[in-house]
């Protein structure tokens, strides 16, 4: 009796919800017929007050939250400071934000939805890679513009093949440019001699190892010793030994923070005194400050930089967000106001080749410095050095290459 | 008749050829000699960078023999390798690293008696943090032994092993979990302050921020702590299983467990006091590990756990004098690898050793032939 009548119950609920659901997805459907008709009287006379949406595509879930909330608030108000300039072309910018949870089907979707339903043309986003990726494929094919604030991977912007993807740009460097940055730093430090120490088996260090080589190289540097080393090591006294015969200037080992707590740690023991240089896998709160003591580190941004620019950005983020921006909420910036320049220097909201054309050939004071971009979509601009002074990390200097 | 016999050694020839050693031989050869010129060429371009490649070498075998004894003593015993050993090892150091950053235990001689020399107690502090990594470390091989090894007992040996694999996983990804160590890479708080020395015309400080001067020899009074502590716990084993009736036990298991059952020794009790010994050797090492290479992470007793077995096999498992051997060998041949020939083959040279030592000498330096049991 009582199961059967369970039973009874749920059909009746399975009936009702699915003449619902038909009807939950006809709703949406309904006021978006009318914009559609609308949509091809926009381009032959566009419409003064109407809004230019931009999508913004960040991981407020999943496994990086923070960065998501970053991202967001960064690009939300540099859409805000152009609003209250009169917004773009005379047009207020409307913006839509999904979250895409640093995740490749999360954010397909996200992107499928607001290109497919809201008519989006203009992306800024993904904060992760692995989500920027995919993204990237769908705005490519569909025209949309798209640039993200800080997915480093090279294939972001390129095709498998290796051309560039038209639509797609990013607002940060990509990693191995920072070893070209590093060098210049080095050179400028009036350093001439490095040692390099390099995971044999991580791209990333590989990459920032190689480009530190050459610059250093070409601006007239020499490289005394290179010696690599594997992931899972914690012993490098065999190494470190060498070093400290070669007796350089710089120790160059651009790994992660836990490689240079070890490595800062013994060659201190050694009586190695040659200057620790790296890149931004140091920037961590779980870095040895005793270890890296003395050392030096390029990055995207530091908060502590005293360009005008950056000090009105850090008073602005703060008054509205109560916090010091990071490095993901200052690209996400640039990005978007990267983005919002190319279509008030195209003249158009609706053709998105001559935007990314225009992008493409931006030059752009931003937070995180002037940005030009290569023939591959990514910034040419200069790099933070960040030191480890006294047990903390402290602005240095702001290198170009 | 004398065509047949051409064609007989043609054919044992032949076979010679195919079925004989001599590939390998020639080519195990070939590598020991490139090995040795590398070697010899290296003492000859720089003695003193030579000393002081050997000096690094000590810090690594000193720290690998503590752990390589847990294995030996275990194999010689039970005929288990404890693959979890390793892991015990990973516990040693976190559990050290808790009592220090934590607890700050090392300081409570100075808390206790204020007037103290400094000297005196941070090395009463840091023997206290030891020994309590040494007691976490004993109990935990007890309750491993206890819960996974003993109903095995009288299983094939293989199921034992795998058990040992699993509770080498268990160890890890129990101790990745947030609440009990963590997954990420943690600074280790050394409890004394690192001193280098150097030799030249003596020995003399280097002070903070001073350039190891051209041509001297440094060394820290870490590998002097890790060195005099090995040293020390390894006298007490050994006087330990000479001397002690447990330690007679001890060999007398190892020995004939069966017949030592029958004089009447408590086999489990003593299969039990094998573990926690190996086990608190292996806390000691990776609390010195820890300081050697202060950052730890879950999966750090991996890779030493594994070298240390090598250093115990190469020794002839089931000998402690070997494995100390073994392990000092293993430190050598290491860093010396990675000195002089490449380092990010160090590892593959010490597992290389292990494969010439199994083929030539299946039994190790000191090990005795393995006694058919029926």
């Amino acid at each position: 009796m009582k199961p059967r009548f369970l039973f009874a119950v749920l059909i009746v609920l399975a009936l009702v919800l699915g003449a619902c659901a038909p009807a939950a997805t006809e709703a949406p459907a309904e006021p978006a017929a009318p914009a559609a008709t609308e949509a091809p009287a926009e381009p032959a006379e566009p419409v003064a007050g109407e809004p230019i949406k931009i999508a913004i595509l960040s991981p407020l879930s999943g496994a990086v939250p923070t960065f998501g909330v970053s991202n967001r608030d960064g690009a939300l108000y540099a859409i805000k400071e152009w609003n209250a300039k009169g917004g773009v072309l005379g047009r207020p910018i409307e913006a839509i934000v999904e979250d895409s949870q640093c995740s490749a089907d999360p954010a397909v979707n996200a992107a499928n939805k607001v290109i497919g339903q809201d008519g989006v043309k203009f992306i800024v986003g993904e904060v992760c890679s692995s989500a920027s990726i995919p993204v990237s494929e769908i705005t490519n094919e569909a025209g949309v513009v798209q640039i993200s604030g800080t997915s480093t991977n090279p294939q972001v912007t390129l095709n498998l093949d290796g051309t560039t993807k038209e639509f797609v740009f990013r607002a940060c460097f990509i990693d191995p440019f920072q070893g070209t940055v590093g060098a210049a730093f080095a050179l400028k430090q009036g350093y001439k001699t490095a040692f390099i120490m390099y995971d044999q088996a991580n791209d990333y260090v590989l990459g920032l190892a190689e480009n530190f080589e050459k610059a250093f190289v070409e601006g007239g540097g020499t490289i005394v010793g290179k010696e690599s080393y594997t992931g899972t090591d914690t012993d490098f006294s065999a190494t470190l030994t060498k070093v400290a015969e070669a007796a350089p200037d710089v120790l160059y080992v651009p790994d992660y923070y836990n490689i240079i707590n070890l490595v800062g740690a013994q060659a201190k023991e050694k009586g190695v005194t040659a200057v620790m240089m790296g890149g931004d896998g140091w920037d961590s709160a779980d870095l040895d400050m005793a270890a890296a003591e003395g050392g030096f580190y390029t990055n995207h941004y530091s908060p502590e930089d005293t360009r005008p620019i950056v000090v009105d950005w850090v008073a602005n983020y703060q008054a509205e967000y109560g916090a010091v921006p990071d490095a993901l909420a200052t690209l996400a910036y640039d990005a978007t106001n990267l983005l919002l320049n190319a279509i008030e220097t195209a003249g158009t909201a609706d053709d998105t080749a001559a935007i990314a054309a225009a992008l493409a050939a931006s030059e752009w004071e931003g937070v995180s410095g002037k940005i030009t971009f290569d023939e591959q979509h990514n910034p040419i601009k200069a790099a933070v050095i960040l030191g480890v002074q006294g047990g903390r990390i402290t602005y240095v200097d702001t290198v170009a290459p | 008749m004398n065509a047949t016999t051409t064609s007989a050694h043609r054919q044992l020839t032949g076979q010679w050829l195919v079925r004989g050693r001599w590939p390998g031989r020639l080519f195990l050869g070939l590598v020991l000699a490139v090995i040795v010129w590398k070697l010899v060429e290296s003492l000859l371009a720089g003695p003193m960078v030579f000393v002081q490649q050997l000096i690094n070498g000590v810090q690594l075998g000193m720290v690998y023999a503590l752990i390589a004894l847990g294995y030996t003593m275990v194999y010689g015993i039970v005929r288990l390798i404890n693959f979890a050993h390793g892991d015990v090892f990973m516990v040693g150091a976190f559990v050290s690293y808790y009592a220090i950053s934590g607890f700050r235990l090392h300081e409570w001689p100075s808390r206790v008696f204020p007037g103290m020399a400094d000297g005196a107690s941070i090395a009463i502090g840091t023997v206290t943090v030891m020994i309590l990594s040494m007691i976490v470390c004993a109990v935990l091989a007890v309750v491993i032994e206890r819960t996974a090894y003993k109903p095995l007992r009288d299983a094939p040996r293989i199921s034992a092993l795998i058990t040992a694999i699993g509770v080498s996983f268990f160890l890890e990804y129990f101790g990745a979990l947030d609440f009990v160590f963590t997954p990420s890479f943690i600074t280790y708080e050394r409890p004394f302050p690192v001193q280098t020395y150097y030799i030249q015309d003596g020995i003399h400080l280097l002070q903070a921020g001073q350039t190891r001067p051209a041509g001297s020899i440094t060394f820290s009074n870490i590998l002097v702590i890790i060195v005099i502590v090995s040293l020390i716990l390894l006298f007490l084993l050994s006087t330990f299983v000479q001397r002690t009736k447990t330690g007679k036990a001890m060999r007398a298991v190892a020995f004939d467990k069966p017949t030592a059952r029958l004089m009447g020794i408590d086999v489990s009790r003593t299969i039990s006091v094998t573990f926690a010994l190996g086990a608190a050797l292996a806390g000691a090492g990776g609390m010195l590990y820890a300081i050697a290479f202060p950052s730890i992470v879950f999966w750090m007793g991996i890779i030493p756990g594994l070298k240390a077995f090598i250093a115990a096999v190469l020794g002839g498992i089931g000998s402690l004098p070997g494995a100390f051997l073994g392990a000092l060998i293993m430190g050598q041949a290491e860093t010396l690898a990675g000195a002089y020939i490449s380092s990010p083959m160090r590892d593959a040279i010490a597992f290389t050793l292990l494969i010439i030592v199994l083929l030539y000498r299946p039994r190790g330096l000191f090990g005795e032939p393995e006694r058919e049991k029926a």
